[in-house]
């Protein structure tokens, strides 16, 4: 038996790395200065469909939606060993919510079917956690959140530990399942250099001059569809479809509290200690 | 969908452990009904589970004023295809205006998975939860009474205030400690609704092979004095100086999360952001920067004692007492103090 596996890659701004010149004037983040980078919690979830596929026999397939970039996101993940990759990329996704993002991811994977779904637990960027439960819902899948561990597919079911707020619990659920995986669930691979250099070269035919399908023979097609192609109800999503709408954002400004400057000598800090127990903050 | 009930009630998804409503639900329930006092509606909280009996009598003290019980043997354990059936028919039925879910394992799990099937939004981690209104900029058409979920973003740097004009209900989760614990009032008086439960076995799709359930060995939030440190701790070994403190001090000790990275002290000691607000009568920072992913998670301590090596760190902008020094020396002198007055 042969698993069909989707793997779910989002490209983020490595927001872990925020420096000073990422920061416009006005306190924002100026994603462009940041490195963009296949969103860390999804290299586990391709981890998890490696070793499904080394263990139980599948095949692998990245699914990115973003922007025309966003395909180094499947390059990378082509580099680690899935075999093949597609790109959802439409001008008029823009503005979409977690919804409308869900609505389109799922029209993706019905297009080419899967038994197995698999994506992060959450996005560094966004971080909401939410695509992963809803396109089970609009794919009529069973869901795993908060995977922490693989323990065994069969024919009709997969078994995960998943991570909890107080500890674990063993699941089994029925095919065809979508699991959310977290950075706990393994040490995702590197890329091979083989197959870095291979796929290296491996683009979308929006970005390629010559022959498509020599292309695809060599299997160096990133598959690009938008989203008339994979049938999405275009009143789903954009900011027009999107039930949740951003209705300002704003710099954070701190109030400025009273602060009492405390020499770092016994004097001072004991009468700071004298001051917090006459207050009762210290009992 | 849901349609627009201007008229629909703010309503909480209520989470149980045995005998007891979990603090999240509680903290949602006081939220709700500052909300619901502001529309004018009444606050509904909804229970589901196997043996439920006794918590519509808290929850009612706590400010609701409808309580939904949802009792079923097939609701022993919580599984998102059983829990959303339930939820989602109830909210069809009800037409509530709000609902809330706690940023907690099962909220996190079930909230997405309902608001997919209702196609209602849904923010995420709410720091915030205001009534208010919003100009549509294309239309210009104003919308008055929605719920403002305010959430921070782009990595806590910018706080976003999510709405949802047309796709109800509104929802939102929170995570714990948040909102407040909203204070019991035993002579509260409010009315519980037995809902009839419409389940069958293969509406339970997945099967619990195991768990484990842990006890939380720490209590950040019922601590009344935190000592937290950051990264500028430099080591494990260092962070004894701060358990030192604590201990003189009665009170636990907190970190960063870069803190917890470094593993100097396990996660459940994370404040801020993604991990745990505490609202203590007295916060200790020590070699903490002051990130905002970081104050969201203290900023509410009555008394905030900062010690930095840094005059121009951020963690000053929020102290009541600035010490700039170093920890190693600073907070010797802070076990000296108090054992001396004692
Ligand atoms: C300031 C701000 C606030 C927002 N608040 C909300 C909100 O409250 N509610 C809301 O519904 N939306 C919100 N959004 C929109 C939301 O961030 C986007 O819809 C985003 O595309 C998906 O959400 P996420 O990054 O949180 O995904 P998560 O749910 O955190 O992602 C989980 C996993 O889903 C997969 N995945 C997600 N997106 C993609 C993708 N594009 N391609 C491939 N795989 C993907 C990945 O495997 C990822 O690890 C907000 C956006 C902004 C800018
Ligand atoms: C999406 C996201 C979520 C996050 N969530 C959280 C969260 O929940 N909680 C959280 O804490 N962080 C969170 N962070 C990280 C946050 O942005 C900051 O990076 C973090 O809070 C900084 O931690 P720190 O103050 O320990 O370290 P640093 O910023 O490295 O600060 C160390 C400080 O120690 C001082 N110092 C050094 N030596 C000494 C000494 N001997 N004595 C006194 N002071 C000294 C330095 O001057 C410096 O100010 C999050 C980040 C992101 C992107």
């Amino acid at each position: 038996m042969s698993y069909k596996c989707v793997v779910l890659i989002k490209q983020v701004p490595d927001t872990r790395a925020i420096t000073g010149d990422a920061m416009n004037e006005d306190g924002t983040v100026n994603r462009s200065k940041l490195a963009s980078i296949p969103n860390p919690d999804d290299l586990h979830a391709l981890e998890v469909a490696l070793e499904i596929k080394e263990k139980f026999g599948a095949t692998v397939t990245a699914i990115s939606m973003g922007l025309p970039e966003a395909a180094q996101v499947l390059r990378e993940a082509l580099y680690r060993g899935a075999d093949d990759a597609i790109l959802v990329t439409d001008r008029r996704c823009a503005g979409s919510d977690t919804l409308a993002t869900s609505h389109i991811l799922s029209c993706a994977i019905k297009k080419v079917g899967a038994d197995i779904v698999l994506c992060g637990r959450h996005s560094i960027d966004g971080e909401t956690a939410q695509v992963g439960p809803q396109i089970a819902e609009f794919i009529d899948a069973a869901q795993l959140t908060c995977v922490g561990e693989l323990k065994d597919v069969d024919k009709n079911s997969i078994t995960v530990r998943r991570v909890l707020d107080n500890g674990w619990q063993d699941a089994k659920a029925p095919l065809p399942c979508l699991l959310s995986v977290t950075d706990q669930a393994n040490e995702p691979r590197v890329g091979a250099a083989t197959r870095l250099m291979k796929y290296k070269n491996a683009t979308t035919s929006a970005n390629y001059d010559g022959d498509v399908n020599e292309l695809r023979e060599k299997n160096l097609l990133i598959e690009q569809y938008d989203l008339d192609q994979i049938g999405v109800d275009l009143s789903r999503i954009g900011f027009n479809g999107s039930p949740t709408k951003i209705n300002r954002t704003q710099k954070v400004i701190l109030e400025a509290k009273e602060v009492k400057e405390i020499s770092p000598t016994q004097e001072g800090i004991s009468a700071m200690v004298k001051e917090l127990i006459e207050d009762h903050s210290i009992n | 969908m849901v349609d627009v009930n201007k008229k629909g009630d703010v309503w909480v998804f209520v989470e149980s452990l045995g005998s007891k409503v979990e603090d999240t639900s509680l903290e949602l329930v006081g939220k709700a009904r500052e909300l619901a006092d502001e529309l004018g509606v009444q606050v509904g909280a909804v229970v589901l589970g196997s043996e439920i009996a006794g918590l519509d009598e808290r929850l009612i003290c706590c400010g609701g004023d409808k309580v939904y019980m949802c009792q079923d043997p097939l609701l022993a354990h919580y599984q998102v295809s059983s829990y959303s059936k339930v939820l989602c028919d109830i909210a069809n039925e009800y037409n509530p205006s709000i609902i809330l879910f706690g940023a907690t394992s099962v909220g996190r799990d079930l909230a997405p998975r309902v608001a997919a099937r209702l196609g209602a939004g849904l923010s995420a981690d709410c720091t915030d939860l205001q009534i208010g209104s919003h100009k549509d900029s294309v239309t210009g058409k104003t919308y008055d009474d929605i719920l403002l979920q305010i959430c921070p973003a782009f990595g806590g740097n910018v706080i976003a205030t999510i709405i949802n004009f047309d796709k109800w209900p509104q929802m939102a989760t929170v995570r714990e400690g948040v909102m407040k614990m909203p204070e019991l009032d035993r002579n509260r008086k409010g009315e519980t609704i037995k809902h009839t439960v419409n389940l069958s076995k293969e509406d339970l799709v997945v099967e619990i092979l195991d768990e484990l359930v842990t006890e939380k060995t720490v209590d950040l939030k019922g601590s009344d004095v935190v000592v937290a440190g950051g990264a500028g701790i430099g080591s494990k070994e260092n962070f004894k100086l701060l358990w030192d403190l604590a201990n003189a001090l009665g009170g636990v000790v907190g970190a960063t999360r870069p803190a917890v990275d470094l593993g100097y002290i396990s996660e459940e000691h994370m404040i801020g952001a993604t991990g745990v607000t505490v609202r203590p009568s007295l916060y200790i920072a020590a070699g903490i920067s002051g990130a905002l992913q970081h104050q969201t998670g203290m900023w509410d301590s009555k008394k905030i004692i900062a010690i930095n090596t840094d005059p121009d760190a951020a963690i000053f902008d929020v102290a009541h007492y600035k010490i700039v020094g170093d920890f190693n020396e600073v907070i010797p002198m802070m076990i000296k103090a108090i054992k001396a007055k004692c």
